[in-house]
């Protein structure tokens, strides 16, 4: 994939991949991310991974686009084999009562069971895509297709934090109380902010999520513990 | 050494703590926040003789009411024209003055700027998130918005007379058009959009907050209607929405989105733009991505000399009449 560099102010520059959504894509914007990691270019401050392209920030007193761009097209000549080094992160899902308002409405749309819907969801082969919209918003792939539902017409206020919703072939666990047009499938006890300062966010992108059912009571227990660490 | 305490009696909303930011996080949906004006939160903190980068309070047009109930400290304010009045005292934003137990400080919107600094001679304490006590203000992270009947903490305060009075204001900054470079997706637009956005004039609305600030004026069209993928957006950028409205993402803008960018605005020139208020008028100009660089340069060069001449001790009254004493004294010879 021949990537495309255009220059965003004095400080970024944006490395474009595709300019549709594709795996190949998504791949090639990991592989470029991970090798900036491992080799960063003077003057670069971070990298901010997305769907097709990823953007490259610097100090425009130390570099500039043209010099960051040589060094990218350097790293991008090794990136043949694009091996993505992502880490399976597993979060655990209550899919009961009033944490999933939405379930029933999934199910009557897709013309399953409640129970069909839950197992669809965890047999769902998820990838961290992207952050976005909000502090630890992570995009997943992976809904599979029967339980793939559109985005409601309008959005819900109020929807709380942890709460696991999906749209289309996307997933995603929410990290604030924030409104959402998605629907609310379950709700999480795993923490996106993980309170660890040297890896403060659950996921990185590239990463590979699996979800695990629990019940109430084990819930609640996730909770208290989480809550009980923090102290 | 001790500290100062300070109850707040009246804060409007969007008034906040704000240090230098969290860069490093856009990765993980988390915009590096900071100041709105970078280079008045910085003047706050120079004039001072605070070292670069703590915390200070950013004070939106709401104002900020505060009563010292505890200590003695001096504090800096600066940022657009505010209204300072500080124990029966009224002057304009720029000043450094010390405040004393019983006394009353309030900061007002005044003629002119959106965004005034609170910096003081100490540590501000406030909660931190990722490291920094800059409030993201959609999220409530870091410091947080100040409410009324919070009180504030500051650890370390000092009393520097001989820094008292106005301070010096940038002369620098250019105040002609925004200077933006275009794209990334400019290709998408019409030719008629990108004559309006370098030739016509924008105005404020008043869907302006931390996040962005949308424009009124001429509608920017694109040549088919448009669905980008999702790709990051920074602090400058123009996106435009659906309809052909502009807005320009300003300190708490989310990270990622999926309206395309007609242009971003550099980063020496978001300072000014965020000063502007609603109903007041923009304009853009084109430069390429090297002018930028060299802008960016040029606008560092500038604004570390500047904080540097305010940084410097005018001294104490009694010094600076002994100055001026000495002087006269030489002039009479």
């Amino acid at each position: 994939m021949e990537p495309q560099f255009k220059p965003v102010a004095d400080h970024a520059l944006l490395v474009t991949f595709s300019d549709t959504i594709s795996e190949e894509a998504h791949a090639a914007v990991i592989a470029l991310d991970q090798a900036i990691a491992a080799d960063v270019p003077d003057g670069v401050i971070e990298t901010v991974p997305a769907l097709v392209n990823l953007l490259v920030s610097f100090d425009p007193i130390k570099t500039d686009h043209s010099a960051v761009e040589s060094h990218l097209r350097t790293q991008l000549e090794g990136l043949e084999s694009r091996k993505i080094i992502g880490v399976d992160r597993h979060v655990q899902v209550c899919y009961e009562g009033d944490f999933a308002p939405d379930l029933e409405a999934v199910a009557t749309a897709t013309g399953l069971s409640q129970e069909a819907v839950i197992n669809a969801h965890l047999a769902g082969d998820f990838h961290v895509l992207m952050y976005g919209f909000s502090p630890g918003y992570a995009y997943l792939s992976g809904v599979p297709e029967p339980i793939q539902v559109p985005r409601k017409p309008a959005p819900v206020r109020g929807v709380p934090a942890g709460s696991v919703i999906i749209a289309g072939p996307q997933c995603l666990i929410t990290t604030l109380t924030m409104p959402t047009g998605w629907s609310i499938i379950g709700r999480s006890p795993t923490p996106i902010f993980t309170g660890n300062p040297d890896h403060p966010f659950l996921f990185d992108v590239g990463d590979r999520v699996v979800f695990e059912r629990v019940d109430l009571k084990t819930y609640e227990a996730l909770c208290k513990e989480t809550t009980d660490g923090e102290r | 050494m001790a500290s100062a305490r300070f109850s707040v009696s009246f804060a409007g909303p969007l008034v906040t703590f704000q240090d230098a930011g969290r860069p490093g996080n856009m990765r993980y949906g988390v915009a590096a926040s900071g100041p709105m004006d970078r280079l008045a939160f910085g003047a706050a903190h120079a004039a001072l003789g605070n070292k670069s980068g703590g915390s200070a309070i950013e004070i939106s047009l709401g104002g900020l009411m505060l009563q010292c109930t505890e200590g003695t400290v001096t504090v800096a304010i600066t940022g657009g024209d505010f209204v300072v009045e500080h124990a029966g005292q009224k002057t304009i934003s720029w000043t450094t003055l010390t405040v004393r137990k019983g006394e009353k400080l309030a900061i007002r919107a005044g003629k002119a700027g959106s965004w005034a600094y609170l910096a003081f001679a100490g540590d501000l304490a406030s909660e931190t998130w990722l490291g920094s006590q800059a409030t993201h203000a959609s999220s409530g992270f870091g410091g947080g918005v100040l409410q009324s009947g919070q009180a504030l903490v500051v650890a370390d305060a000092a009393v520097r007379e001989e820094r008292e009075g106005e301070i010096a204001q940038p002369e620098f900054a250019s105040d002609g058009a925004m200077r933006v470079v275009l794209g990334p997706q400019d290709q998408y637009f019409t030719a008629t959009a990108m004559e309006h956005l370098l030739n016509e004039q924008f105005t404020v609305s008043d869907a302006y907050d931390r996040m962005g600030m949308r424009l009124n004026g001429p509608v920017l069209e694109m040549q088919s209607a448009l669905s980008i993928p999702s790709e990051p957006i920074i602090r400058g950028s123009i996106q435009v929405s659906g309809d052909g409205v502009p807005t320009v993402l300003l300190a708490d803008h989310q990270t990622t989105g999926g309206y395309p960018k007609i242009a971003t605005v550099i980063s020496c020139d978001t300072d000014r733009l965020t000063q502007l208020r609603v109903g007041q008028k923009i304009r853009f100009t084109s430069v390429s991505s090297q002018q930028a660089v060299d802008a960016a340069r040029d606008d560092a060069q500038q604004k570390a000399k500047y904080l540097d001449q305010i940084s410097i001790a005018r001294g104490t009254l009694a010094q600076r009449l002994m100055r001026e004493n000495l002087i006269h004294g030489w002039a009479d010879d």
